[in-house]
């Protein structure tokens, strides 16, 4: 019966899954005689929820700059002037070759504070975004230089300028090859948001840890820290999956 | 029409593609076929022709015109011809209406109304009505070439070059490809055909240009080429062709 219904078949295994998963996770806890008490994470789920909404917030920003940067540093990284082309090339090399956690020390206490921008959402909004713009442009890159020669020619000859070849033919089709990469980043960047927290951003992570020790309990809060994480990232990756559906033009 | 090469060369790296490459044809040539083993040098002499490629070094011209040596003149030339490649080269995140289309609203200015016009004509001339909106993937490589024709006719070029325009298909694909080209011809529309297809050749060309080594080495009437070719090459190249027809 089951193999006829292809979509029933699917939800039973990932509820199996589900529970299977749950299971172990309490089975853990268990085995450490780990003493539940949620009262003080309930007692704080309003602040939980503002700093689920900070953290969001921060990341929708964070993603357009990363988004723009990224394909800015691949453009520059392409650009037929050489200083333009170095510098793109050094940003994306020292941002990739540094820990995250390096660069938002060093770029709030220092780089904000000389130049005074002291809103530090701002700055750790800017500071995720400027990390994940040099991985998005790599991955641009990468799917912009896939596009073979027969593609740049079949423009050139049609009669596109050089700013038309860009923008009928191979950015169209190299969004499609940059799709998967690029959710990827975007999880990523979701993710690494948790780390704003030693800025003291009151960001989802940075709040689980002040209910966690204000109702001194260990890591209760984390079980729903993960689930707010995962609230925002497996819709992204589900919206991205049906995104490269869309544009899958080629099968 | 007239065209003329003095000395062409054009290198890929230390690839010297087109070694000096010089002929001259009839003032009043239509259908002009470039010829001779591959990696001759016909594919690039072809892009040259059609200004997709500017060469190193010689002069190119057309009726007697000098064709622009620079990337910016290069453009506004080659807008006035068409091209056909042998890999089809549509563009495969669009459809067949759109890579007709799209060149004549963003190149040529026409209006969008005019252009999806134009584009269904074009598409129904060449036999590919009902397949308007369909991807290059979910089309046959013949119609696919066919598609590919009528992208290059629509803006109704002066010149329409064709790079081996049938060596991707199967016979009966070729077959269809090669009657579109033969109506062309026919109708007027003049024509730069690079090819392996000797005996489609002699059938349609009024001249022939014959490469090897990235140099002409023989450019004469098609009815003096294929009946009394002068070089060892073109006679050694047309023997080896006619073994097997």
């Amino acid at each position: 019966m089951l193999s006829r219904h292809p979509l029933l078949r699917t939800t039973l295994c990932v509820l199996l899954l589900l529970v299977v998963t749950c299971g172990l996770v309490f089975a853990a806890f268990a085995q450490i005689k780990y003493r539940w008490n949620w009262e003080g994470f309930r007692k704080n789920e309003m602040l939980f929820f503002q700093g689920w909404l900070t953290t969001l917030g921060i990341c929708a920003g964070a993603m357009v700059i990363c988004l723009v940067g990224g394909f800015t540093l691949m453009l520059g990284s392409r650009a037929p002037w050489e200083p333009v082309r170095l510098a793109s090339k050094g940003y994306i090399a020292i941002v990739r070759a540094t820990p995250l956690l390096v660069q938002l020390l060093i770029g709030y206490y220092v780089v904000a504070n000389a130049l005074k921008i002291h809103d530090s959402i701002v700055v750790g909004m800017l500071l995720l975004g400027l990390f994940e713009a040099a991985y998005l442009a790599e991955i641009f890159r990468g799917a912009l230089e896939s596009i073979g020669r027969s593609q740049r020619e079949a423009a050139s000859a049609v009669g596109f300028s050089t700013m038309q070849t860009y923008r009928y033919v191979l950015v169209p089709q190299a969004v499609r090859r940059a799709l998967p990469g690029t959710t990827g980043e975007l999880v990523s960047l979701v993710k690494n948001s948790s780390l704003l927290s030693v800025l003291g951003i009151e960001e989802v992570t940075q709040i689980t840890r002040l209910i966690n020790s204000r109702s001194y309990t260990a890591l209760e809060g984390f079980i729903p820290l993960a689930l707010a994480y995962l609230a925002v990232t497996l819709p992204l990756s589900w919206a991205a999956r049906r995104l490269e559906r869309r544009f899958a033009y080629e099968t | 029409m007239k065209l003329e090469a003095r000395g062409v060369v054009k290198a890929y790296g230390i690839h010297r593609a087109l070694d000096g490459a010089t002929f001259q044809t009839e003032s009043d040539a239509r259908v002009v076929t470039l010829l001779g083993p591959s990696g001759g040098g016909k594919s690039t002499l072809l892009r040259v022709l059609g200004c997709l490629l500017v060469p190193e070094a010689g002069q190119v011209l057309m009726d007697g015109t000098q064709l622009p040596n620079n990337e910016v003149g290069a453009l506004r030339e080659r807008r006035k011809n068409g091209f056909v490649f042998q890999g089809y080269n549509l563009f495969p995140h669009l459809t067949a209406l759109e890579n007709v289309a799209l060149p004549l609203r963003a190149v040529h200015g026409v209006s969008a109304a005019q252009a999806e016009a134009r584009a269904r004509e074009m598409l129904d001339r060449l036999g590919l009505i009902g397949h308007e909106m369909k991807h290059p993937a979910e089309l046959s490589g013949g119609q696919q070439q066919r598609a590919a024709i009528a992208r290059a006719l629509a803006p109704k070029p002066r010149l329409l070059l064709l790079d081996e325009p049938t060596s991707a298909l199967d016979p009966v694909m070729t077959g269809e490809v090669l009657d579109v080209i033969r109506e062309l011809a026919e109708n007027g529309q003049q024509i730069v055909l690079a090819t392996h297809e000797i005996s489609f050749a002699r059938k349609v060309a009024d001249w022939v240009v014959f490469l090897a080594q990235g140099q002409v080495q023989e450019s004469s009437t098609a009815e003096d080429f294929f009946t009394r070719p002068q070089t060892a090459l073109a006679q050694q190249y047309l023997e080896g062709l006619a073994k097997y027809r």
